[in-house]
Protein backbone atom coordinates (compact mmCIF):
# COMPACT_ATOMS: atom_id res chain seq x y z
CA UNK A 1 0.00 0.00 0.00
CA UNK A 2 0.88 4.29 -0.05
CA UNK A 3 3.54 4.34 2.37
CA UNK A 4 3.96 8.06 3.20
CA UNK A 5 7.71 9.24 3.66
CA UNK A 6 8.53 12.57 5.37
CA UNK A 7 11.91 13.71 4.83
CA UNK A 8 12.90 16.13 6.58
CA UNK A 9 15.56 16.99 9.45
CA UNK A 10 13.83 16.50 12.71
CA UNK A 11 15.06 16.78 16.61
CA UNK A 12 12.03 13.85 16.89
CA UNK A 13 13.13 11.91 14.37
CA UNK A 14 14.26 8.63 16.24
CA UNK A 15 11.24 9.31 18.63
CA UNK A 16 9.04 5.95 17.88
CA UNK A 17 5.90 7.50 17.32
CA UNK A 18 6.75 10.11 14.94
CA UNK A 19 8.27 7.69 12.90
CA UNK A 20 5.37 5.54 12.96
CA UNK A 21 3.24 8.48 11.72
CA UNK A 22 6.05 9.54 9.26
CA UNK A 23 5.60 5.54 7.82
CA UNK A 24 2.54 5.01 8.15
CA UNK A 25 -0.05 3.32 5.04
CA UNK A 26 -2.18 5.28 4.36
CA UNK A 27 -5.72 3.07 4.46
CA UNK A 28 -7.39 2.60 1.43
CA UNK A 29 -4.28 3.53 -0.98
CA UNK A 30 -3.13 1.66 -4.08
CA UNK A 31 0.37 0.49 -3.59
CA UNK A 32 3.36 3.02 -4.35
CA UNK A 33 3.86 1.23 -7.42
CA UNK A 34 0.89 0.84 -9.09
CA UNK A 35 -0.50 3.23 -11.78
CA UNK A 36 -2.01 6.39 -11.26
CA UNK A 37 -5.47 6.07 -12.48
CA UNK A 38 -7.95 9.40 -12.52
CA UNK A 39 -10.90 8.98 -14.35
CA UNK A 40 -12.09 5.66 -13.54
CA UNK A 41 -15.53 6.04 -13.69
CA UNK A 42 -17.70 8.39 -15.40
CA UNK A 43 -19.89 10.81 -12.81
CA UNK A 44 -21.82 13.82 -14.62
CA UNK A 45 -22.40 12.44 -17.97
CA UNK A 46 -24.48 12.75 -21.09
CA UNK A 47 -26.23 10.23 -23.12
CA UNK A 48 -26.57 9.69 -26.96
CA UNK A 49 -25.54 12.00 -29.73
CA UNK A 50 -27.18 11.20 -32.89
CA UNK A 51 -25.78 12.47 -36.48
CA UNK A 52 -26.92 12.08 -40.20
CA UNK A 53 -25.25 12.89 -43.37
CA UNK A 54 -28.10 15.12 -45.35
CA UNK A 55 -28.01 17.19 -48.96
CA UNK A 56 -26.66 20.24 -47.19
CA UNK A 57 -24.19 18.57 -44.51
CA UNK A 58 -24.13 17.24 -41.39
CA UNK A 59 -26.85 17.06 -38.84
CA UNK A 60 -26.22 16.16 -35.05
CA UNK A 61 -29.08 15.52 -32.19
CA UNK A 62 -28.91 15.51 -28.39
CA UNK A 63 -30.52 16.06 -25.72
CA UNK A 64 -29.73 18.71 -22.83
CA UNK A 65 -29.17 16.51 -19.73
CA UNK A 66 -26.39 16.15 -17.26
CA UNK A 67 -26.78 13.51 -15.29
CA UNK A 68 -25.24 12.40 -12.35
CA UNK A 69 -25.98 8.49 -12.10
CA UNK A 70 -30.26 8.28 -11.39
CA UNK A 71 -29.95 12.04 -10.64
CA UNK A 72 -30.95 14.41 -13.35
CA UNK A 73 -28.76 17.35 -11.89
CA UNK A 74 -28.26 19.74 -15.08
CA UNK A 75 -30.70 20.31 -17.39
CA UNK A 76 -29.67 22.84 -19.95
CA UNK A 77 -26.16 21.70 -20.93
CA UNK A 78 -25.53 21.51 -24.41
CA UNK A 79 -23.54 18.54 -25.54
CA UNK A 80 -22.82 19.76 -29.27
CA UNK A 81 -19.68 22.37 -29.76
CA UNK A 82 -18.71 24.00 -33.01
CA UNK A 83 -14.98 23.33 -33.41
CA UNK A 84 -13.50 26.85 -35.50
CA UNK A 85 -15.43 26.91 -38.72
CA UNK A 86 -15.89 24.11 -40.28
CA UNK A 87 -16.76 21.68 -37.60
CA UNK A 88 -19.19 19.99 -35.32
CA UNK A 89 -18.59 17.69 -32.36
CA UNK A 90 -20.75 16.11 -29.92
CA UNK A 91 -20.16 14.17 -26.54
CA UNK A 92 -21.48 10.89 -25.23
CA UNK A 93 -20.61 10.17 -21.58
CA UNK A 94 -18.67 12.19 -18.71
CA UNK A 95 -18.91 15.97 -19.17
CA UNK A 96 -15.66 17.11 -17.43
CA UNK A 97 -13.54 15.07 -19.93
CA UNK A 98 -15.72 17.08 -22.51
CA UNK A 99 -14.46 19.87 -20.95
CA UNK A 100 -10.60 18.91 -21.36
CA UNK A 101 -11.50 17.56 -24.79
CA UNK A 102 -12.95 21.28 -25.48
CA UNK A 103 -9.73 22.73 -24.06
CA UNK A 104 -7.71 20.55 -26.31
CA UNK A 105 -9.73 21.20 -29.41
CA UNK A 106 -9.05 25.44 -28.56
CA UNK A 107 -5.74 25.26 -28.40
CA UNK A 108 -5.70 23.45 -31.97
CA UNK A 109 -8.14 26.45 -33.19
CA UNK A 110 -5.54 28.93 -32.26
CA UNK A 111 -2.59 27.39 -33.24
CA UNK A 112 -4.11 27.05 -36.93
CA UNK A 113 -5.20 30.58 -36.17
CA UNK A 114 -1.66 31.90 -35.38
CA UNK A 115 0.17 29.43 -38.31
CA UNK A 116 -1.94 31.97 -40.54
CA UNK A 117 -1.46 29.97 -43.73
CA UNK A 118 -4.83 30.79 -45.90
CA UNK A 119 -6.49 27.61 -44.24
CA UNK A 120 -8.67 27.19 -41.62
CA UNK A 121 -8.80 23.71 -39.82
CA UNK A 122 -11.23 20.86 -41.08
CA UNK A 123 -13.36 17.76 -39.90
CA UNK A 124 -11.52 15.16 -40.66
CA UNK A 125 -8.25 16.57 -39.13
CA UNK A 126 -10.29 17.30 -35.80
CA UNK A 127 -11.42 13.70 -36.31
CA UNK A 128 -7.88 12.04 -36.58
CA UNK A 129 -6.44 14.41 -33.52
CA UNK A 130 -9.35 13.41 -31.35
CA UNK A 131 -8.78 9.48 -32.00
CA UNK A 132 -4.85 10.12 -31.37
CA UNK A 133 -5.54 12.02 -27.85
CA UNK A 134 -8.35 9.53 -26.80
CA UNK A 135 -5.95 6.12 -27.84
CA UNK A 136 -2.73 8.12 -26.43
CA UNK A 137 -5.08 8.40 -23.08
CA UNK A 138 -6.63 5.08 -22.97
CA UNK A 139 -3.31 4.08 -23.55
CA UNK A 140 -1.94 5.44 -20.17
CA UNK A 141 -5.07 4.04 -18.56
CA UNK A 142 -6.60 7.25 -17.95
CA UNK A 143 -8.89 7.73 -20.52
CA UNK A 144 -11.34 10.76 -21.79
CA UNK A 145 -14.46 8.62 -21.00
CA UNK A 146 -16.19 10.59 -24.10
CA UNK A 147 -17.55 9.33 -27.14
CA UNK A 148 -17.30 12.37 -29.60
CA UNK A 149 -18.90 12.64 -33.54
CA UNK A 150 -17.38 14.50 -35.46
CA UNK A 151 -18.84 16.12 -38.17
CA UNK A 152 -18.36 18.54 -41.15
CA UNK A 153 -17.74 20.07 -44.64
CA UNK A 154 -14.82 20.98 -46.30
CA UNK A 155 -14.01 21.40 -50.02
CA UNK A 156 -17.49 19.85 -50.71
CA UNK A 157 -16.89 17.07 -49.22
CA UNK A 158 -19.18 16.65 -46.16
CA UNK A 159 -17.32 14.05 -43.34
CA UNK A 160 -18.69 12.08 -39.91
CA UNK A 161 -16.63 9.98 -37.76
CA UNK A 162 -16.95 8.57 -34.74
CA UNK A 163 -14.19 8.34 -32.09
CA UNK A 164 -14.40 6.71 -28.59
CA UNK A 165 -12.65 6.51 -25.13
CA UNK A 166 -10.43 3.19 -26.24
CA UNK A 167 -9.92 5.89 -29.54
CA UNK A 168 -11.97 3.23 -31.55
CA UNK A 169 -12.50 5.52 -35.09
CA UNK A 170 -14.85 4.83 -37.90
CA UNK A 171 -16.09 7.04 -40.50
CA UNK A 172 -20.45 6.72 -41.68
CA UNK A 173 -23.06 8.26 -43.60
CA UNK A 174 -25.08 7.83 -39.81
CA UNK A 175 -23.66 7.45 -36.26
CA UNK A 176 -25.07 7.35 -32.63
CA UNK A 177 -23.71 6.63 -29.60
CA UNK A 178 -24.80 4.96 -26.32
CA UNK A 179 -28.20 4.19 -26.12
CA UNK A 180 -28.72 5.44 -29.67
CA UNK A 181 -27.10 2.46 -30.72
CA UNK A 182 -29.54 0.33 -29.43
CA UNK A 183 -32.41 2.29 -30.19
CA UNK A 184 -31.99 4.79 -32.83
CA UNK A 185 -29.34 2.73 -35.24
CA UNK A 186 -31.72 0.22 -36.14
CA UNK A 187 -34.48 3.13 -37.09
CA UNK A 188 -31.44 4.91 -39.10
CA UNK A 189 -30.48 1.91 -40.90
CA UNK A 190 -33.76 1.38 -42.06
CA UNK A 191 -34.51 5.43 -42.57
CA UNK A 192 -31.73 7.07 -43.64
CA UNK A 193 -31.14 7.86 -47.54
CA UNK A 194 -28.42 10.13 -49.40
CA UNK A 195 -29.13 13.74 -49.63
CA UNK A 196 -32.30 14.47 -47.39
CA UNK A 197 -33.19 17.64 -47.24
CA UNK A 198 -33.00 19.56 -43.82
CA UNK A 199 -36.50 18.93 -42.95
CA UNK A 200 -36.21 15.08 -43.61
CA UNK A 201 -33.11 14.86 -41.62
CA UNK A 202 -34.61 17.00 -38.94
CA UNK A 203 -37.38 14.37 -39.05
CA UNK A 204 -35.83 11.37 -39.14
CA UNK A 205 -33.36 12.79 -35.74
CA UNK A 206 -36.74 13.99 -34.04
CA UNK A 207 -38.35 10.55 -34.22
CA UNK A 208 -35.23 8.51 -33.01
CA UNK A 209 -35.14 11.33 -29.97
CA UNK A 210 -38.52 10.70 -29.24
CA UNK A 211 -38.34 7.05 -28.96
CA UNK A 212 -35.12 7.73 -26.49
CA UNK A 213 -37.07 9.87 -24.27
CA UNK A 214 -39.29 6.80 -24.30
CA UNK A 215 -36.92 4.30 -23.59
CA UNK A 216 -33.45 6.06 -21.96
CA UNK A 217 -33.80 6.82 -18.41
CA UNK A 218 -31.33 9.27 -18.82
CA UNK A 219 -32.90 11.60 -20.94
CA UNK A 220 -35.60 14.57 -21.00
CA UNK A 221 -37.33 16.04 -23.54
CA UNK A 222 -35.59 19.08 -24.04
CA UNK A 223 -33.06 18.35 -27.57
CA UNK A 224 -30.91 20.67 -29.24
CA UNK A 225 -29.99 20.15 -33.36
CA UNK A 226 -26.95 21.18 -34.77
CA UNK A 227 -26.14 21.53 -38.69
CA UNK A 228 -23.18 22.19 -40.19
CA UNK A 229 -23.00 22.37 -43.75
CA UNK A 230 -20.17 24.83 -45.99
CA UNK A 231 -21.80 27.87 -45.59
CA UNK A 232 -19.96 29.25 -42.41
CA UNK A 233 -19.67 27.81 -38.59
CA UNK A 234 -21.91 25.41 -37.26
CA UNK A 235 -25.06 26.09 -35.62
CA UNK A 236 -26.83 24.89 -32.57
CA UNK A 237 -30.46 25.18 -32.21
CA UNK A 238 -32.12 26.51 -29.01
CA UNK A 239 -33.43 23.94 -26.78
CA UNK A 240 -37.26 22.55 -27.93
CA UNK A 241 -39.25 19.43 -27.32
CA UNK A 242 -40.52 16.30 -29.15
CA UNK A 243 -44.03 15.62 -29.45
CA UNK A 244 -45.00 12.44 -27.50
CA UNK A 245 -48.22 10.10 -27.16
CA UNK A 246 -49.45 8.91 -23.49
CA UNK A 247 -53.31 8.57 -24.12
CA UNK A 248 -53.51 5.02 -26.05
CA UNK A 249 -57.01 3.79 -24.51
CA UNK A 250 -54.50 1.07 -23.26
CA UNK A 251 -52.05 3.28 -21.51
CA UNK A 252 -55.25 5.00 -19.68
CA UNK A 253 -56.88 1.48 -18.54
CA UNK A 254 -55.92 0.71 -15.25
CA UNK A 255 -53.89 -2.77 -15.21
CA UNK A 256 -54.97 -4.44 -12.03
CA UNK A 257 -58.22 -6.00 -12.04
CA UNK A 258 -59.85 -9.05 -11.09
CA UNK A 259 -57.52 -11.96 -10.62
CA UNK A 260 -54.05 -10.66 -11.21
CA UNK A 261 -52.16 -7.96 -9.25
CA UNK A 262 -51.32 -7.59 -13.33
CA UNK A 263 -50.05 -4.28 -12.74
CA UNK A 264 -47.67 -4.65 -15.53
CA UNK B 1 -46.99 8.12 -2.39
CA UNK B 2 -50.21 8.03 -0.54
CA UNK B 3 -52.12 10.69 1.06
CA UNK B 4 -54.74 11.09 3.32
CA UNK B 5 -57.58 13.86 3.78
CA UNK B 6 -60.59 14.52 5.64
CA UNK B 7 -61.84 13.86 8.92
CA UNK B 8 -63.47 10.46 10.79
CA UNK B 9 -65.69 8.36 8.07
CA UNK B 10 -65.76 10.62 5.75
CA UNK B 11 -61.98 10.97 5.14
CA UNK B 12 -60.29 8.94 2.10
CA UNK B 13 -56.92 8.12 1.20
CA UNK B 14 -54.97 9.54 -2.13
CA UNK B 15 -52.86 7.06 -3.91
CA UNK B 16 -50.30 7.99 -6.62
CA UNK B 17 -47.54 6.98 -8.99
CA UNK B 18 -44.95 7.64 -12.07
CA UNK B 19 -45.51 4.98 -14.32
CA UNK B 20 -42.11 3.76 -15.31
CA UNK B 21 -40.21 0.43 -14.47
CA UNK B 22 -36.91 0.18 -15.50
CA UNK B 23 -33.87 -2.84 -16.31
CA UNK B 24 -30.71 -0.65 -15.64
CA UNK B 25 -31.40 2.62 -17.49
CA UNK B 26 -33.25 0.67 -20.32
CA UNK B 27 -37.62 1.70 -19.86
CA UNK B 28 -38.87 -1.65 -19.98
CA UNK B 29 -42.32 -0.78 -19.30
CA UNK B 30 -43.38 3.45 -19.57
CA UNK B 31 -47.10 3.21 -18.89
CA UNK B 32 -46.83 0.66 -15.80
CA UNK B 33 -49.40 0.76 -13.60
CA UNK B 34 -48.67 0.67 -9.68
CA UNK B 35 -50.98 1.41 -8.09
CA UNK B 36 -52.65 -2.55 -6.98
CA UNK B 37 -56.21 -3.04 -5.55
CA UNK B 38 -56.05 -5.66 -2.82
CA UNK B 39 -59.38 -4.99 -1.84
CA UNK B 40 -61.94 -3.00 -3.43
CA UNK B 41 -61.37 0.16 -0.92
CA UNK B 42 -57.48 -0.88 -0.31
CA UNK B 43 -54.55 -0.25 -1.97
CA UNK B 44 -51.14 -0.32 -2.32
CA UNK B 45 -48.18 1.77 -4.32
CA UNK B 46 -45.56 -0.84 -5.31
CA UNK B 47 -41.77 0.29 -5.74
CA UNK B 48 -38.56 -1.72 -5.86
CA UNK B 49 -38.45 -5.57 -7.23
CA UNK B 50 -41.43 -5.56 -9.51
CA UNK B 51 -41.55 -9.56 -9.67
CA UNK B 52 -41.21 -9.14 -5.32
CA UNK B 53 -43.97 -6.72 -5.19
CA UNK B 54 -46.57 -8.35 -7.48
CA UNK B 55 -45.87 -11.58 -5.62
CA UNK B 56 -46.27 -9.96 -2.71
CA UNK B 57 -49.80 -8.29 -3.62
CA UNK B 58 -50.90 -11.35 -5.33
CA UNK B 59 -50.58 -12.96 -1.78
CA UNK B 60 -51.99 -10.31 0.19
CA UNK B 61 -55.01 -10.05 -2.09
CA UNK B 62 -55.78 -13.47 -1.69
CA UNK B 63 -55.38 -13.34 2.04
CA UNK B 64 -57.50 -10.25 2.12
CA UNK B 65 -60.31 -11.81 0.36
CA UNK B 66 -60.46 -14.41 2.48
CA UNK B 67 -60.76 -13.03 5.51
CA UNK B 68 -63.08 -10.61 4.10
CA UNK B 69 -65.22 -13.65 3.75
CA UNK B 70 -65.01 -14.69 7.15
CA UNK B 71 -65.37 -11.34 8.74
CA UNK B 72 -68.78 -10.66 6.54
CA UNK B 73 -67.29 -7.27 5.95
CA UNK B 74 -64.58 -4.56 4.52
CA UNK B 75 -61.13 -5.29 6.00
CA UNK B 76 -59.41 -2.67 7.65
CA UNK B 77 -56.12 -1.12 5.96
CA UNK B 78 -54.47 -1.72 8.89
CA UNK B 79 -55.03 -5.56 8.29
CA UNK B 80 -53.68 -5.25 4.99
CA UNK B 81 -50.76 -3.72 5.86
CA UNK B 82 -50.12 -6.12 8.72
CA UNK B 83 -50.24 -9.13 6.09
CA UNK B 84 -47.80 -7.14 3.96
CA UNK B 85 -45.53 -6.37 6.56
CA UNK B 86 -45.46 -10.47 7.41
CA UNK B 87 -44.81 -11.64 4.25
CA UNK B 88 -41.90 -8.39 3.62
CA UNK B 89 -40.60 -8.88 7.32
CA UNK B 90 -40.30 -12.77 7.00
CA UNK B 91 -38.47 -12.79 3.44
CA UNK B 92 -35.95 -9.43 4.09
CA UNK B 93 -33.02 -11.38 3.29
CA UNK B 94 -34.75 -12.84 -0.04
CA UNK B 95 -36.26 -9.66 -1.85
CA UNK B 96 -36.56 -5.85 -2.81
CA UNK B 97 -40.11 -4.99 -1.87
CA UNK B 98 -41.02 -1.10 -0.13
CA UNK B 99 -44.67 -1.02 0.08
CA UNK B 100 -47.35 1.47 0.73
CA UNK B 101 -50.49 0.40 1.48
CA UNK B 102 -53.39 3.03 1.75
CA UNK B 103 -57.49 3.10 1.70
CA UNK B 104 -60.31 3.09 3.17
CA UNK B 105 -62.42 0.99 6.19
CA UNK B 106 -65.74 1.85 7.58
CA UNK B 107 -63.88 1.75 10.82
CA UNK B 108 -60.84 4.07 10.64
CA UNK B 109 -61.56 5.72 7.40
CA UNK B 110 -58.79 6.34 5.25
CA UNK B 111 -55.47 5.49 6.17
CA UNK B 112 -51.70 5.29 4.91
CA UNK B 113 -48.98 2.89 6.42
CA UNK B 114 -45.72 2.56 5.16
CA UNK B 115 -43.82 -1.09 4.72
CA UNK B 116 -40.18 -0.40 3.26
CA UNK B 117 -37.55 -2.89 3.09
CA UNK B 118 -36.97 -4.65 6.27
CA UNK B 119 -40.64 -5.07 7.16
CA UNK B 120 -41.48 -2.50 9.48
CA UNK B 121 -45.04 -1.01 9.23
CA UNK B 122 -45.70 2.58 10.08
CA UNK B 123 -48.88 4.35 9.97
CA UNK B 124 -48.32 7.99 8.58
CA UNK B 125 -50.46 11.22 7.33
CA UNK B 126 -48.61 10.53 4.03
CA UNK B 127 -45.94 8.68 3.07
CA UNK B 128 -43.68 8.29 -0.34
CA UNK B 129 -41.39 5.49 -1.40
CA UNK B 130 -39.60 4.41 -4.57
CA UNK B 131 -36.06 5.92 -5.74
CA UNK B 132 -38.11 9.43 -7.01
CA UNK B 133 -39.03 9.75 -2.90
CA UNK B 134 -35.88 10.97 -1.88
CA UNK B 135 -36.07 14.23 -4.58
CA UNK B 136 -39.19 15.33 -2.92
CA UNK B 137 -38.61 14.75 1.15
CA UNK B 138 -37.77 18.34 1.19
CA UNK B 139 -40.73 19.33 -1.12
CA UNK B 140 -43.02 17.65 0.94
CA UNK B 141 -41.95 18.48 4.64
CA UNK B 142 -42.37 22.04 2.92
CA UNK B 143 -45.75 22.78 1.74
CA UNK B 144 -48.30 18.92 3.28
CA UNK B 145 -50.46 20.54 5.28
CA UNK B 146 -53.10 18.43 7.54
CA UNK B 147 -56.77 18.91 6.19
CA UNK B 148 -56.17 19.29 2.55
CA UNK B 149 -59.56 18.47 0.91
CA UNK B 150 -59.70 16.02 -1.58
CA UNK B 151 -59.21 18.47 -4.91
CA UNK B 152 -56.07 20.01 -2.86
CA UNK B 153 -54.51 16.78 -1.82
CA UNK B 154 -55.13 15.44 -5.85
CA UNK B 155 -53.07 18.27 -7.18
CA UNK B 156 -50.67 17.85 -4.36
CA UNK B 157 -49.86 14.06 -5.14
CA UNK B 158 -49.70 15.39 -8.85
CA UNK B 159 -47.25 18.21 -8.13
CA UNK B 160 -45.31 16.40 -5.92
CA UNK B 161 -44.72 13.28 -8.21
CA UNK B 162 -44.11 15.59 -10.91
CA UNK B 163 -41.43 17.14 -9.26
CA UNK B 164 -39.51 13.47 -8.24
CA UNK B 165 -40.19 12.82 -12.29
CA UNK B 166 -38.22 15.41 -13.22
CA UNK B 167 -35.15 14.29 -10.75
CA UNK B 168 -35.29 10.57 -10.60
CA UNK B 169 -33.95 9.35 -13.91
CA UNK B 170 -35.83 6.15 -12.80
CA UNK B 171 -38.85 7.69 -13.00
CA UNK B 172 -41.43 9.17 -15.65
CA UNK B 173 -43.72 8.62 -17.86
CA UNK B 174 -47.49 9.35 -16.65
CA UNK B 175 -48.96 10.05 -13.54
CA UNK B 176 -51.73 7.72 -12.06
CA UNK B 177 -53.96 8.38 -9.17
CA UNK B 178 -56.62 6.91 -7.29
CA UNK B 179 -58.81 8.26 -4.94
CA UNK B 180 -60.14 6.09 -2.05
CA UNK B 181 -63.01 6.86 0.62
CA UNK B 182 -66.31 5.58 1.26
CA UNK B 183 -68.11 6.07 -2.09
CA UNK B 184 -65.36 3.64 -3.68
CA UNK B 185 -62.40 4.26 -5.78
CA UNK B 186 -61.82 6.62 -8.38
CA UNK B 187 -59.12 6.72 -10.88
CA UNK B 188 -56.95 9.21 -12.99
CA UNK B 189 -54.90 9.48 -15.16
CA UNK B 190 -52.40 12.73 -15.78
CA UNK B 191 -50.63 12.15 -19.15
CA UNK B 192 -47.07 12.55 -20.78
CA UNK B 193 -47.80 16.17 -21.97
CA UNK B 194 -49.94 17.41 -18.94
CA UNK B 195 -47.54 16.71 -16.12
CA UNK B 196 -47.82 20.30 -13.84
CA UNK B 197 -43.77 19.90 -13.73
CA UNK B 198 -41.37 19.15 -16.06
CA UNK B 199 -37.27 19.84 -16.53
CA UNK B 200 -36.70 23.35 -17.13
Amino acid sequence: AHTRHIFWISTRRRDPLFVQFATMELPGALPNNAPRTHTTQPILTGTSVLAVKYADGVMMSSDTLASYGGLARFSNIVRLHPVGDNTLIGCTGDLSDFDQVKRHLHDLIVEDFCADDGDKITAPEIYSYLSRLLYNKRSKMNPYWTSLIVGGVSNGKTFLGIVDKLGMNFEEDFLTTGYGSHLALPILRNKWKPDMTEAEAKALLDECMRVLFYRDCRTINKITTGKITGAGPASVSAPYSVTTEWDLESFKKSKSSGDSAGSW
Amino acid sequence: MAVTYGEGVDSGVIVGADSRTSTGSYVANRVSDKLTPVHDSIYCCRSGSTADTQAVADYVRHFLAQHAITLDSKPQVKTAAYLFQKLVYNNKDRMSASIICAGWDPVNGGSVYCVPLGGACVQQDFAIGGSGSTYIYGLMDASYRVGMSKAECIDFVKKTISHAMARDGSSGGVIRLAAIDKTGVERFFVGGNDLPFTPQ
